[in-house]
């Protein structure tokens, strides 16, 4: 009986029982009393793998851009130096692509902007819920298709001979050539980020409470003004958390200048992946850090604007 | 003196010891004499085209070796992927001479032994010891088949029909020229001012020192704005000349073949200048797992049979002679359209890719090596 009893409180004699409970008990009452620890608890695997993954990956690529090759075996030497950086300071073709990346970026950003607002306004605040829904699969949808593929088909409608030249044709406007240029990598970036800067946009324009603009009508402002005045300061987090997917996808991308690009279209990317193929890696790892710091400072800036709290 | 006569003797012996061939390896040479038995698997690099099922498919019924092929687009990255991972991921490249010298001079290749290739004896005089895959008599590989870059214009909005590469160079097909993205491109600019600026003295388009080099980037810099696009795959070539992007390009035989079996108006020449090529071989790596595989699909790929088919796939030239007739049989003129068992005139009038190097071949060490041609060409892109 007695037996039974301590059997039944989980006071057992058996040997795997007892520790085990108390164990789980103290472990439990830590967490209770330590709440940091559980949080650590949860944190330590994506956290290790955070480390693992992608800081030690970054910090073995700003590493081996001291480093140098050997121009006859193509083995890395282990040599400290400046070379790199100094071949890209000095390099006037280095500097135009960078610029000529930064540059398509911000004009990327900078459109996707014009174009996400107003799409979001009437997503937030003027579509009923049937034509909000719509509105939203059909921003949506393409991200479900290859980005090759869509890079692929506005080569098509770009072409000389594409679609596009035989829609200007048929309306008897002059054809425009912008198949394989800047101007293709621009609009082609500008289409296929634009979800990413909707979704945003449209957020922070929905979290905008109806009675700020109704006071900003009784108080006679015009429709102008409170655009200007309440709607745009408070959506402006918005647009800015959008501008760092545009901004970032563009800078670090390579495939779109590759494919849709003309004779004078090469991104970072593109150095960066020919400086691979050609075994030349410290060099590669050492322009990789342009768009690194640049982002850095991208992102310092967007935190100032409130960008952080709209995502 | 009896005693140094002794040491000889006994060092003559050891070297015999050593040398006593183990069965199926060539005295000293260490080279095989006979195949062993394949090992199932078979890893290869290839240029795309290079392993059709048409001949691969048979080739694996014939002899268990299951073929796993990896199509790369240029010879720096053959380079780089023979060199991963230890070198022991493929077991051959069909590498083109301007990175077959790379691979020997980096030991990413090991010698191979001809005599184990029954059809080695059927091939043209000058791809049996070619300089880009024989070193000091030593063979490192099975030459395949060879070809001249050629010069593709659209027949309706090019007239008259081009002669020269200087359509290249004239601002006439301004925003309609397209040629390759590959440093190697430097030569075909040096080759046309061999013919056009003999003042700058250039024998060898390979071969360039400071002064000739710069005159030949000079002309890719005033090149760059009549070009709608450096074309990096052979499918963007053909892609700009289907929707009119291009009209006039470098090309090769490959774009031609295909763009003609979509009823393109094109047409390709070896202009008046000459024209560089390549030469590819076959290559077994160093470190190959699967050696008795490759020395099989060596000797397939040099049978008459494969030869024509692949001659005519790709549009070029067999080393095998005895292709020829297999061609004729295949497609009616096409031996005679690629050139096959070509005249050593018409084969000497292409100036073959090759890796370049500092020695100049004239005893001067003043010529740019192939890291100053991919700098120059990185920066004419830029």
């Amino acid at each position: 009986m007695a037996a039974s009893l301590d059997a039944a409180q989980g006071l057992s004699r058996r040997p795997p029982g007892r520790p085990t409970r108390a164990a789980r008990l103290r472990l439990s009452g830590l967490f209770w009393r330590h709440p940091w620890a559980k949080a650590l608890l949860l944190l330590a695997p994506p956290l290790l793998a955070f480390l693992l993954v992608y800081v030690a990956s970054l910090a073995a690529l700003f590493v081996s851009s001291f480093w140098t090759i050997d121009p006859f075996t193509s083995e890395l030497r282990h040599v400290w130096n400046l070379d790199n950086y100094r071949t890209l300071w000095e390099a006037g073709a280095y500097h135009s692509v960078a610029l000529r990346t930064i540059g398509i970026a911000a004009a990327v950003t900078l459109a996707d902007a014009a174009l996400a607002f107003p799409l979001g306004y009437f997503m937030a605040r003027v579509a009923g819920r049937r034509s909000r829904a719509f509105v939203f699969v059909a921003v949506l949808l393409p991200l479900w298709s290859s980005y090759l593929v869509r890079v692929y088909i506005w080569r098509l409608i770009l072409a000389d001979d594409g679609v596009l030249n035989w829609t200007l044709r048929k309306v008897g406007l002059p054809a425009a050539h912008i198949g394989y240029s800047n101007w293709a990598v621009w609009l082609i970036f500008t289409y296929v980020w634009l979800p990413f800067m909707i979704l945003p946009v449209y957020g922070a324009l929905e979290r905008i409470p109806e009675s700020f603009l109704e006071a900003s009508r009784d108080l006679g402002a015009g429709a102008w003004t409170t655009f200007r005045r309440v709607v745009l300061p408070l959506a402006l987090p918005g647009v800015v958390a959008g501008s760092i997917f545009t901004f970032s996808l563009t800078l670090g991308d390579y495939v779109t200048p590759l494919l849709a690009g003309g004779a004078s279209s090469q991104f970072i990317g593109n150095v960066v992946y020919d400086n691979i193929t050609t075994q030349q890696t410290p060099f590669a790892a050492a322009f990789a850090t342009v768009p690194l710091a640049v982002m850095g400072v991208y992102l310092l800036l967007a935190r100032r604007l409130g960008a952080f709290e709209a995502l | 003196m009896s005693r140094i006569r002794r040491s000889h003797v006994l060092v003559a012996a050891l070297a015999a010891a050593l040398c006593v061939p183990a069965s199926g390896v060539a005295a000293g040479s260490g080279l095989p004499t006979t195949i062993g038995k394949g090992e199932g698997a078979l890893n290869l690099i290839a240029w795309e085209g290079y392993t059709q099922p048409q001949w691969v498919k048979p080739f694996e019924k014939a002899t268990g070796c299951k073929v796993t092929a990896k199509y790369a687009g240029s010879s720096d990255e053959m380079v780089t992927l023979m060199r991963q991972g230890g070198g022991t991921q493929y077991d051959g490249v069909s590498a083109s001479g301007d990175a077959s010298l790379r691979l020997i001079y980096g030991h990413d290749v090991q010698p191979v032994n001809p005599k184990l290739i029954p059809d080695f004896k059927n091939f043209i005089p000058a791809l049996k010891s070619p300089p880009h895959n024989t070193v000091k008599g030593v063979h490192y590989g099975i030459s395949l088949q060879w070809g001249p870059n050629t010069l593709l214009y659209n027949t309706t909005k090019v007239k008259p029909a081009p002669k020269s590469w200087s359509v290249l160079y004239s601002a006439k097909y301004r925003g309609k020229v397209t040629v390759p993205d590959n440093p190697i491109q430097i030569a075909d600019a040096a080759l046309y001012l061999a013919k056009t600026k003999p003042s700058l003295g250039i024998v060898d388009p390979y071969e360039l020192n400071q002064k000739q080099f710069d005159a030949a980037i000079d002309l890719l810099e005033r090149q760059k704005p009549l070009i709608k696009k450096y074309w990096a795959l052979a499918s963007d070539e053909i892609d700009l000349f289907k929707n009119g992007g291009a009209v006039v390009g470098a090309s090769w035989p490959y774009q031609t073949n295909t763009l003609i079996a979509a009823k393109a108006p094109v047409r390709d020449l070896i202009p008046r200048e000459g024209a560089t090529g390549w030469a590819d071989t076959w290559m077994m790596s160093a470190h190959a797992k699967h050696p008795n595989c490759m020395y099989r699909w060596m000797a397939w790929v040099s049978t008459p049979k494969v030869q024509a088919q692949q001659a005519i796939y790709f549009g070029e030239t067999p080393a095998n002679t005895k292709a020829c007739a297999v061609m004729d049989k295949l497609a009616k003129g096409s031996a005679a359209q690629y050139h096959c068992g070509a005249s050593k005139k018409y084969f000497d009038s292409i100036r073959f890719w090759k890796t370049p190097v500092a020695d100049c071949g004239n005893g001067k060490n003043t010529c740019m090596d192939y890291t100053k041609w991919q700098q120059a060409w990185t920066q004419l892109k830029g």
